[in-house]
């Protein structure tokens, strides 16, 4: 037990001992990642919402008497006619002007003709046609082109004999709980991203510390000691488990204080914090399994390779692997009941994860995550071991 | 305490890739890097192992130093094998190859500490050890500096004294004085005639005719991982120079004129 705290002891101290290691495994990451979000949220809502102060330039070509207040209401100025629709055309591909409505001669009249006439009557006049012309590259073109055709869609409607109603006046009634909603958004977002936060910091430590060994030679010096090798294995795993987590938490909590940023904010946001302690506990076993399981692997090809730089390369088709299983979280409706898909490894964290950001988790599944986890580890870590003994992998150059 | 390491008729072959045979012209899908090797190094003993490049001196020093098993064979240190009691071996015995790099990120003080905790050294054999080891090479005046900051000489002194923090009875050197300048190297050789001195057993391997007859009470001329002559200086080399009682030897073994 001495032997492993000895060789946790050292890696603490190479790991934060290393102010820019530090600032580069632990801090950066939480922090780019929240800057980020919150960058691509504010970025993604000025895209959508077209600024409130701003005054539309548009034109209406024989405005119906009917909708003029309804246009006007909308920002737009009736006032003028263009002398050139075409010219006005050209203004809007240049994205000088908003739009341009042409409205048929006596819309009004026309549209009363038709809801007095029969609808097989040979005497029927035509439907007039209403266009509107807009840029879909300007924010402030789409934004009114939807208000505008939003308008006409309404008063199309009202001009219609009214039969029946479906969720009269837009009222929806969705009995989902807003604890329901917002834990199954996580759900469907966070195991992707969490699994590949943790595999990231346990593909930045783990090469450097058994890889590193070999390619400096201190493996042989460190292996002449009395330390047992399954006491390096042990000491090694655990501290870079313990980082690995470290640094996991830092990505996990930029992520989840970004989120109402990168949901747009401000009132109408859900309120996020549903999970109770016991919650971000059974997550933290979790994820503690997953990382001690990550850097295990990890471990296991940085021992086959010759440096760290190979390590590295190793290592990089697994990031593919666990990216994948996590994307199946988006996708899967849910976590899985079925008890034998918890000792798949990598895939059973995702669906414990699954189960606890949904507030859905049989805690027996939990159970089956961890103590699988464990054990793949422990499997692990008696490989590295054997690959300690191994004067083959020791010596390979 | 002092101490006697007993080789006795180690033999150790590797597996050759086929990349390897490649490189080395051969069809051969073993090579035979020792082949029944014996010797004996006493306390107060300079043994030096002598021989050309690939001719199995660090495959032997690495089962010396519980670090490879041999196929046959065995290596004894007074009454304990190493292959039984490798642990027990390794609380007497310190090892340094020719390729130790430093964690260049720790200091010597910590790098110090952390193989004295390995070791097991009680802390204050372990602050009177490095107060000595350090004092002698002067790495005292850079004990709390990183490594990565210090000089290529200081390095070597460092990577020197970290073998040695459990004061062990027998100490293996793979080519001590490799890639040393001439005073790190005089440094180094100065040492190791103290340790001897002190009544370590000392083994070293080297393919420097002038470090062997500087150095060593007795030597042993290993060519192609066979023993071809192991006794003292004049034993070996009668009324010739070490190098030339050296390409005799390696004469008649490859049966070519040198």
């Amino acid at each position: 037990m001495k032997g492993v705290l000895t060789v946790a002891r050292k890696e603490f101290a190479r790991f934060f001992g290393d102010r820019r290691m530090v600032l580069t495994a632990l801090i950066l990451p939480g922090l780019m990642i929240y800057v980020l979000y919150t960058v691509m949220g504010s970025a993604l809502t000025d895209m959508m919402e077209a600024d409130e102060d701003y005054t539309p330039v548009a034109y209406v070509i024989a405005a119906p008497d009917s909708l003029a207040p309804a246009l006007e209401a909308v920002g737009l100025n009736l006032g003028v006619e263009p002398v050139s629709p075409d010219d006005v055309r050209a203004d809007i591909t240049a994205q000088a002007v908003d739009l341009l409505i042409v409205f048929p001669e006596n819309f009004d009249e026309t549209v009363a003709a038709l809801g007095a006439a029969d609808s097989d009557s040979s005497d029927r006049p035509a439907v007039p046609n209403v266009e509107i012309y807009y840029n879909s590259a300007s924010t402030e073109s789409s934004a009114l082109h939807g208000r505008v055709t939003a308008l006409l869609e309404a008063y199309k409607t009202s001009l219609l004999p009214e039969l029946f109603d479906v969720n009269r006046e837009g009222v929806t009634y969705d009995q989902v709980s807003e604890k329901d909603a917002v834990g199954s958004l996580l759900a469907s977002l966070l195991p992707l991203l969490l699994l590949v936060f943790l595999f990231s910091g346990c593909t930045a430590l783990a090469p450097e510390a058994i890889a590193g060994e070999k390619e400096r030679g201190t493996i042989a010096t460190i292996l002449v000691t009395p330390l047992r090798r399954g006491a390096l294995a042990l000491g090694k795993l655990v501290s870079l488990a313990i980082i690995a987590f470290l640094a996991g938490l830092s990505s996990l909590l930029g992520t989840i204080l970004s989120l109402p940023k990168m949901f747009g904010g401000g009132g109408d946001m859900p309120d996020m914090n549903i999970y109770g302690i016991g919650d971000y506990l059974t997550l933290a076993a979790v994820v503690l399994s997953t990382v001690l399981l990550f850097v295990a692997l990890i471990s296991i090809l940085s021992a086959f390779a010759k440096s760290v730089k190979e390590a590295a390369t190793m290592v990089s088709p697994l990031m593919i692997v666990v990216m994948v299983v996590g994307v199946t979280a988006m996708f899967g409706g849910g976590a899985q009941t079925d008890r034998v898909y918890y000792l798949i490894p990598t895939y059973n964290s995702v669906q414990a994860m699954v189960g606890i950001f949904s507030l859905s988790y049989d805690p027996i599944n939990i159970l089956l995550t961890v103590l699988s986890n464990l054990a793949y580890a422990a499997l692990g870590g008696f490989l590295l071991t054997r690959m300690f003994h191994s004067e083959k992998i020791i010596f390979s150059k | 305490m002092t101490s006697t390491l007993r080789v006795e008729n180690l033999h150790k072959s590797f597996k050759l890739s086929a990349k390897r045979r490649k490189l080395e012209h051969t069809t051969d899908t073993v090579k035979h890097a020792v082949r029944g090797l014996s010797f004996t190094a006493g306390a107060g003993e300079i043994f030096g192992l002598l021989g050309p490049n690939g001719a199995g001196k660090t495959t032997t020093l690495r089962i010396l130093a519980t670090l490879m098993g041999a196929d046959q064979g065995d290596v004894f240190l007074d009454d304990l094998s190493v292959a039984r009691d490798a642990a027990a071996v390794r609380r007497r015995l310190g090892f340094l190859t020719s390729e130790l790099k430093l964690e260049e990120f720790f200091s010597p003080d910590y790098l110090f500490t952390f193989f004295s905790d390995l070791h097991g050294v009680a802390p204050a054999d372990r602050e009177q050890r490095r107060t000595a080891l350090f004092g002698r090479f002067g790495i005292d005046q850079f004990a709390g500096e990183k490594v990565a900051n210090l000089s290529t000489g200081m390095k070597q002194k460092i990577s020197l004294v970290i073998p040695l923090v459990h004061d062990p009875d027998v100490v293996i050197f793979d080519e001590p004085t490799n890639g040393l300048d001439v005073l790190t190297a005089k440094t180094v050789t100065d040492f190791l005639q103290e340790l001897r001195g002190q009544g370590k057993t000392i083994i070293i391997s080297t393919h420097i005719f002038s470090l062997a007859e500087k150095l060593c009470d007795r030597v042993g001329v290993i060519l192609d991982g066979e023993m071809a002559a192991c006794g003292t200086l004049p034993e070996i080399t009668g009324e010739l120079s070490l190098e030339d009682a050296f390409f005799q030897l390696y004469a008649r073994k490859a049966g070519v004129a040198v």
